[in-house]
């Protein structure tokens, strides 16, 4: 029996349809994957069943029976609990007090039921939680045990996972679809957003791929590849490899010596780091998310306060030297920061005036150049076939892959030595993704050094030469990416050391 | 019930077509109110008009009203182009006005000339300091700026009340709490009847368009407005562009100061910027952060006060019936902007109350 049904769910946002007519369905004890690029309406499609948005047109059936869902609040009376990307928790709560937030019952609760609630509730399904801990002092996987609890506790027997391997280690993701199958074989009901081919075929049944809004086809999970499946939601075949190319410079670009970095309750977010670039190299970091990776693409950038610690570039000290003053050092180097529009570019500005943002200081006297950065924009745009109206469109307008591009074709134009980038790749479709790695690997022929942030591990497998690996703010390993797996990594990023010695490379 | 949801974009036409019901409305409104005091609407709003332009000198009355607006409306923008809520100017102003007083009741007998560009450069840099104070602190201790700034003002008001009851006092008056008149050189020259201001003002729009719109320290600010970290990546010098743009913001208000001292009392008085400093944000604001709107509206606003203040006298109607008058046309202009932004859904939910009692398990 289906516990829900959409029927011809249409959502509009201005001009843009987000979901065009889609039919879907979930079985009770199901886990079922919803597979599509960035921008294919599956996220909206969920918060329509999340109550978060309301269709234009289309029907919501739920165990056979027509529902509208006007809210969140609606929904999870339901029995739909929602667990977002990012987690909505009160960090300086305990668990129990997270849990509770929002519940209505009694004016006065009695903690030690609740207590007991709790852990019977983490037992049954393996969630190991410990209701009074702080949730400031969980690790990510855990706080994502507690979302998935705070839904179960409310009485959700439908759970929507949004994009939830995205921030675990490889172990980490073991555990949780270990936790999804004892709830899927207790009754409950899964719906999984995704686009890591290998996981929605390890733990899926079926798998519904979205193309543009539009609903392609729903599969049974059986004999499938990862191929099967990506040409499906692209649309045509892709080649998904992606090169290394090989190249023979080995002159040191950037030097880093113990590098310590403080965050502001004066805890160490890089506990003295050491590690060196060479230019025609492609270092890899891996990490979970809030290792420090932010902390150093920026100290290395001149934006954050150094505790202790020296960074050389070509052998030029710029330890807490500020952005400017490293430019005026004649130092070549460029930073795609993680934050594209919140730091990388301007949101509300129209591309030429986001061009701008690193030339305007090169035409001399008072006044700004921008036909210049008129020239540059129109320049850029045509390289990179960037998809925009025209260059007067603020970039907030443009999509996520587009806005990218804009960022990445600023910072290589100015030809830089070092190009740090943070998560070039993240939100892009496979198209979109390949097409940065190739301008990277662009860069690295002309023997410039780039470091690259990464979370996919397959990724980065693929393009780095070298990978450093962080974990809590300390490097658990440097490796040569020919000569490990992804479940050394895994292990490394939890702060294990490998066996066999070779993590010096 | 219903659901407020931001809109994405909007054509042109579509904000034009708001903003024009949202005044036609209040008109409407303002009508039915009109015709309840038993007065004909139609004639009442064509002496508003009257009463702005129907003479010289109620056009110059204007005039005088819309100068101050829009200067001080200029300088607020600055600031806020940067997310900077200078909430100040009414302080700025005052300041402006007895820095200038003090460089006219001292110094009196300096030729003209010398004597006013004295007043205004005192003016422009008390207000700027005035300005510049709460910047630093922002800058350095993270405050907040709408409250440094709005408690600046009363500092200013109650300093120019003790001066007039004290060290200012003017020994002629006969015990009156009031500041000395200034001499014949400390007011500022007339040109086609309506003092000079109207030059600086048309001077100053166009300098700052230029200065927001073409310079490099005027892309600054608007990057900083938009995003302080894409600022810093960028390597600009965050905080010396906010010091020095709220100095720039402080000195037009300073300078509105020296105006309306030297211009319209001829001397000093605690209720010379009498709110209008509060007005100039309603006017940087309806001006959508332009700066080529800011004499438009200033002028908008001049004719809304002075013409409410022509139909008391015209009409004999009480003085707080004109002002709501001014009250639902600002309503409208403002609300109006809120129906440019966000769009109102409908949802049904009788129908949904029981489906949810009905569909929720066990």
């Amino acid at each position: 029996m289906n516990v829900i049904e959409l029927k011809n769910i249409t959502k509009r946002f201005g001009t843009v349809t987000a979901n065009d007519h889609v039919n879907f369905d979930l079985e009770a004890g199901e886990i079922h994957a919803i597979l599509g690029e960035n921008g294919a309406g599956k996220s909206s499609l969920m918060n329509v069943l999340a109550g978060v948005y309301q269709p234009e047109i289309g029907e919501i059936y739920l165990r056979g029976e027509r529902v509208t869902i006007p809210s969140p609040r609606h929904s999870i009376k339901m029995g739909i609990g929602m667990i977002h990307q990012h987690f909505k928790l009160v960090e300086c709560h305990t668990v129990l007090e997270n849990m509770i937030a929002g519940v209505s019952g009694k004016f006065f609760m009695n903690q030690k039921k609740l207590s007991k609630e709790i852990e019977d509730l983490s037992e049954r399904y393996g969630l190991k939680i410990n209701p009074n801990a702080r949730i400031d002092t969980l690790s990510v996987a855990e706080k994502q045990r507690v979302e998935i609890l705070k839904v179960l506790y409310r009485g959700a027997k439908v759970l929507i996972l949004d994009e939830p391997t995205a921030v675990l280690t490889p172990q980490e993701t073991d555990n949780l679809f270990e936790i999804l199958r004892k709830l899927k074989s207790d009754g409950h009901a899964m719906i999984i957003i995704t686009h890591k081919l290998d996981e929605v075929i390890a733990i899926s049944d079926r798998i519904t791929v979205m193309r543009k809004g539009v609903k392609i086809k729903t599969l049974i999970n059986e004999n499938l590849s990862p191929r099967e499946l990506t040409n499906e939601m692209v649309g045509k075949a892709v080649e998904l490899t992606i090169e290394c190319p090989a190249t023979d410079c080995r002159n040191t670009l950037l030097n880093v010596e113990n590098l310590r970095i403080l965050n502001s309750d004066g805890r160490p977010v890089l506990g003295g780091i050491s590690f060196d670039l060479s230019g025609g190299e492609i270092l890899g970091v891996a990490g979970v998310a809030g290792s420090g990776q932010k902390e150093l693409c920026e100290s290395i950038a001149g934006l954050e306060t150094i505790k202790d610690g020296q960074i050389k570039f070509n052998n030029s000290d710029i330890t807490g030297r500020s952005p400017r003053e490293i430019l005026e050092l004649g130092i070549s180097m460029s930073f795609v920061p993680e934050d594209r529009l919140g730091m990388g570019l301007v949101a509300g500005m129209d591309l030429v005036e986001n061009v701008l943002l690193k030339s305007y200081r090169d035409k001399k006297g008072l006044f700004v150049d921008r036909e210049a950065a008129k020239a540059h924009a129109d320049l850029l745009v045509d390289k990179l076939n960037i998809d925009t109206p025209d260059i007067y469109t603020p970039v907030r307008q443009l999509s996520g892959g587009n806005i990218q591009k804009v960022l990445l074709g600023r910072e290589i134009e100015m030809q830089p030595e070092l190009i740090i980038t943070a998560y070039p790749a993240r939100g892009l479709d496979v198209g979109s993704a390949h097409k940065v790695y190739d301008l990277l690997n662009e860069q690295k022929l002309q023997n410039n050094g780039i470091m690259f942030i990464g979370e996919d591990l397959d990724v980065l497998l693929e393009i780095s030469d070298r990978i450093m690996v962080l974990c809590e703010g300390k490097i658990t390993g440097i490796v040569k990416a020919d000569e490990v797996s992804k479940e050394d990594l895994g292990y490394l990023m939890a702060g294990r050391s490998l066996e066999g010695g070779h993590s010096n490379a | 019930m219903l659901r407020i949801a931001k809109r994405q974009s909007i054509s042109k036409r579509k904000s034009a077509f708001i903003r024009i019901s949202g005044i036609l409305s209040a008109l409407v409104l303002m009508s039915f109110f009109l015709l309840a005091m038993g007065l004909n609407p139609f004639k009442v709003y064509g002496a508003m008009i009257a009463g702005c332009f129907g003479s010289f000198y109620r056009f110059r009355q204007t005039i005088e009203l819309m100068i101050p607006l829009s200067l001080a409306a200029l300088g607020i923008m600055i600031a806020f182009k940067m997310k900077f809520w200078n909430i100040g100017a009414e302080g700025q102003i005052l300041m402006g006005a007895m820095a200038a007083s003090f460089v006219a009741l001292n110094m009196p007998e300096l030729p003209k000339p010398v004597l006013l560009t004295l007043m205004g450069v005192a003016g422009l840099l008390v207000g700027g300091l005035w300005a510049f104070i709460p910047a630093i602190f922002k800058v350095k201790y993270e405050t907040n700026e709408t409250l440094f700034t709005l408690m600046m003002n009363y500092i200013a008001i109650k300093f120019v009340i003790y001066l007039q009851y004290g060290p200012w006092k003017d020994p002629g008056a006969m015990g009156f709490p009031k500041i000395p008149n200034f001499v014949d050189g400390a007011i500022i020259p007339e040109l086609f009847g309506v003092h000079i201001g109207w030059v600086i003002l048309i001077a100053l729009t166009v300098l700052f368009y230029v200065l927001l719109n073409k310079t490099k320290l005027g892309y600054e600010i608007s990057v900083i407005g938009e995003s302080q970290n894409t600022a810093r990546y960028a390597g600009m010098n965050v905080n010396r562009v906010v010091l020095l743009s709220l100095f720039m913001s402080g000195a037009i208000c300073g300078l509105v100061g020296m105006i309306q001292a030297s211009g319209v009392a001829g001397t000093l008085t605690s209720g010379l910027a009498g709110g209008m400093g509060y007005t100039a944000i309603i006017v940087a604001w309806l001006s959508q952060m332009q700066i080529q709107f800011v004499p438009v509206i200033g002028l908008l606003f001049a004719v809304l006060v002075q013409g409410a203040s022509y139909i008391q006298t015209a009409f004999q109607i009480p003085q707080s019936a004109a002002e709501i008058l001014q009250g639902i046309i600002l309503f409208f202009a403002l609300g109006s902007e809120f129906f440019v932004k966000y769009t109102l859904h409908s949802i049904k939910e009788s129908k949904t109350k029981e489906k949810v009692k009905g569909a929720a398990y066990e």
